[in-house]
């Protein structure tokens, strides 16, 4: 017997592989005695989201209420809850749940756990399924609740929840956090802009790589990149080849690995944090000559969102978006197929989402 | 006019060299430098072979300049010293392994790490310092500066510790370098040949569990019972790859043809690491799913620098640990490559140099 849900809660779904959204009434569980209530006041639109809405990696069960860089103001605590309070300003990010006991949740790295729960999406562990950041409210465990910092602006904030994390945490892991280090950041997007700012107020060198000149403005004047490199420049890539300790790979569409090998120096460390569907062509000379690595990452624990969002804080840093209204979604969505947005949009769900259409 | 290899160095030298791409070795008469202060001059008593002499001497990289005189993993006694030769002295057994040269002013040279030198050289087929090519170790005798040549340990083999000279550096460095040496964590081994069956070795010295992953299931009693690994697991059977996954925590990946790496990367835990030793002639395919999910890494590593070769032989001769190989005559060269081209080996062939090689 299907258990019962006690508050009711609306939002956006994709109800097949169309990824069209529309409204969608459901509810939510009562506020548990370790659970955080909020309000939703921002959600920033993640690519993930037009993935799953979509059902492109086959796994994406309808209705699907999208949504993981979620924003907003506490309602209500449950009776153990120590860390927040009513009107507290509370972000969520990709990951609701895990099982606490692994060694990867004991190591504060939650988001490798093989019982992790996302946030939209998945089954949560009272076999419900979990509704994401595109609706009026969410109830969360504590644990997986972030402070979003007095200074940050929520708007520009939410996006950091998902895509700052998920550059924040292998620059942390990888020690391509120190001042004075070279790191190349492939692709301008959600991702990549979010790891120019990061990677600058670490002290280190930012080199932007992408396929076109058009960027270039952007990412040197607006952004603080150092250089910009257009990859398929061969020139510009030969007089950059050995220089970076670092480079995160933000692009999803398949592409060459060797040229971006050729940009590290020696025991230089290659992450990927964005996800090819296919394989790509990995060659082993560089990484046998130069003893190079190549790695990916994927978000971030809890204990390294809250740093991440902290750092923020102390440097200022938000992403660069464009703020819509619910109503506009599918057109969002239309244009984030073809990376048509600078740089996240985030959908100001408070003020704009409604009840009724 | 040019000079031949017969005279463009002063002391008239025998060996045994390919010519062309058919990789087929044959006497040749070439000549060496005379000893400079800092050199060592070696006579050699053997000489391991390994796949890149049967990949140099049939030009599979393209880059081979004929006439090859293959050899890197040579052990033999010096037989001269230069003035400035402080480590050796004549009688010593010695070392040389896969480089002879690098620009010794640079980070990596610094760091120890003349492997990494830009401006490194290797034992054969490259160009020396002096502007020359370099001939390897299948040859009488060979010149060396002396930070390239190692002291062959008291109580290692100098016919089966020959092949450390590559196959042992080449798992013992990243074995070090990734943090490969705590006892109770779990390697496996792709591959049982001449690498892979070093890397057995020194990962049970290291107190590791080891699984060797191969496609022959025939292999299996040779890798447990004779090599003492712990586990065997065949890539072409499914349960037991899939009973496997996620369950160890490095993977020394000594394969050299194009693989599968999917199945490979499924069975590190999180945040493991799969280190690619072979040197396969085209790209691999990489499945970017499994590094981001698991923060799993494909890294590589090319032999090791001086330091850390001496470190390694002075290990293995602590820990018993010799290659296990198959002595052969100069003259029976061609038909090993022919076997080793078909892994017809266990697990690598050494050349008695010092009893075989005379000139015709």
């Amino acid at each position: 017997m299907e258990k019962v849900l006690e508050k009711e809660a609306y939002g956006l779904a994709a109800k097949d592989e169309s990824g069209v959204l529309s409204l969608f009434c459901f509810s939510r569980r009562e506020t548990g005695e370790k659970d955080v209530r909020f309000k939703v006041l921002f959600c920033g639109i993640c690519h993930t989201d037009l993935s799953m809405a979509k059902n492109e990696w086959g796994f994406t069960t309808y209705p699907l209420v999208p949504g993981h860089e979620i924003v907003g103001v506490v309602t209500e605590v449950g009776a153990k809850v120590t860390k927040f309070n009513t009107g507290d300003k509370v972000g969520v990010g990709y990951m609701s749940g895990s099982c606490r006991s692994c060694e990867n949740c004991s190591d504060g790295v939650e988001n490798y756990c093989p019982k992790m729960i996302l946030t939209s999406g998945a089954k949560d562990f009272d076999d419900t399924m979990t509704y994401g950041g595109y609706s009026d409210h969410m109830v969360c465990a504590e644990d997986f609740v972030i402070r979003i910092p007095e200074n940050l602006p929520l708007d520009g904030a939410a996006p950091l929840l998902c895509a700052g994390v998920t550059v924040y945490s292998p620059m942390k892991y990888y020690g391509l956090n120190k001042s004075g280090m070279h790191i190349g950041v492939v692709g301008l997007g959600g991702l990549g802009h979010v790891g120019v700012k990061f990677a600058k107020a670490m002290g280190s060198k930012v080199t932007v790589i992408s396929t076109s000149e058009r960027k270039r403005d952007e990412a040197i004047n607006r952004l603080g990149a150092d250089a910009f490199l257009v990859s398929r420049n061969s020139k510009q890539m030969e007089d950059a080849m050995g220089t970076m300790d670092g480079i995160i790979d933000t692009v999803s569409a398949t592409h060459p690995l060797l040229p971006l090998l050729g940009l590290l120096k020696n025991k230089g460390k290659f992450v990927m944090v964005g996800a090819p569907a296919e394989p790509l062509e990995l060659p082993v000379l560089p990484l046998i000559f130069g003893r190079k690595m190549v790695t990916g990452s994927m978000v971030g624990g809890i204990k390294e969102t809250q740093e991440m969002v902290d750092f923020a804080g102390k440097h200022n840093i938000t992403a660069d978006i464009e703020l819509i209204s619910a109503d506009y979604i599918n057109t969002a969505m239309e244009r984030l197929a073809k990376a048509d947005v600078q740089y996240r949009f985030v959908i100001d769900v408070a003020n704009t989402l409604k009840p009724n259409p | 006019m040019a000079k031949s290899p017969e005279t463009e160095h002063p002391n008239k030298v025998f060996g045994w060299a390919a010519r062309d791409k058919s990789g087929l070795l044959s006497p040749f008469h070439f000549s060496r430098r005379d000893n400079g202060e800092n050199d060592v001059t070696v006579k050699i008593l053997y000489c391991g072979v390994c796949h890149t002499d049967l990949h140099t001497i049939k030009n599979d990289w393209g880059y081979s300049f004929y006439p090859v005189v293959p050899g890197h993993e040579i052990v033999g006694i010096a037989t001269k010293v230069g003035k400035n030769v402080t480590k050796f002295k004549e009688g010593d057994r010695v070392g040389v392994g896969v480089i002879t040269g690098s620009c010794q002013s640079c980070e990596s040279c610094d760091q120890d790490l003349e492997n990494y030198c830009p401006e490194m050289a290797f034992t054969y087929n490259a160009i020396g310092s002096d502007g020359t090519k370099n001939y390897g170790g299948y040859s009488e005798n060979i010149v060396v500066d002396q930070r390239f040549v190692l002291r062959f340990p008291e109580g290692l083999p100098s016919d089966s510790g020959a092949p450390l000279l590559c196959a042992g550096i080449t798992v013992y460095s990243p074995m070090k370098y990734y943090n490969m040496t705590e006892a109770g964590k779990h390697l496996g081994v792709a591959g049982l040949g001449g690498l892979g069956h070093v890397a057995v070795k020194i990962g049970k010295a290291f107190g590791l569990k080891v699984t060797v992953i191969s496609s022959s299931p025939d292999k299996e009693d040779e890798a447990i019972n004779r090599l003492g690994a712990d586990s065997f697991l065949v890539t072409t059977d499914p349960r037991k790859m899939k009973a496997a996954i996620g369950t160890m925590d490095f993977i020394i990946d000594t394969v050299s043809a194009v693989h599968a790496l999917y199945p490979l990367l499924g069975l590190l835990k999180v945040n493991g690491k799969l280190i690619t030793l072979g040197l396969p002639d085209k790209p691999l395919e990489l499945p970017i799913f499994p590094l981001v999910l698991g923060r799993k890494m494909v890294g590589g590593s090319d032999v090791g620098g001086m330091k850390e070769t001496q470190e390694m032989l002075d290990f293995c001769a602590k820990h018993n640990i010799t290659a296990d190989i198959e002595l052969i005559k100069m003259d029976e060269i061609n038909s090993a490559m022919e076997r080793l081209a078909k892994s017809d080996v266990r697990y690598r062939f050494v050349i008695d140099v010092a009893n075989s090689l005379s000139p015709p």
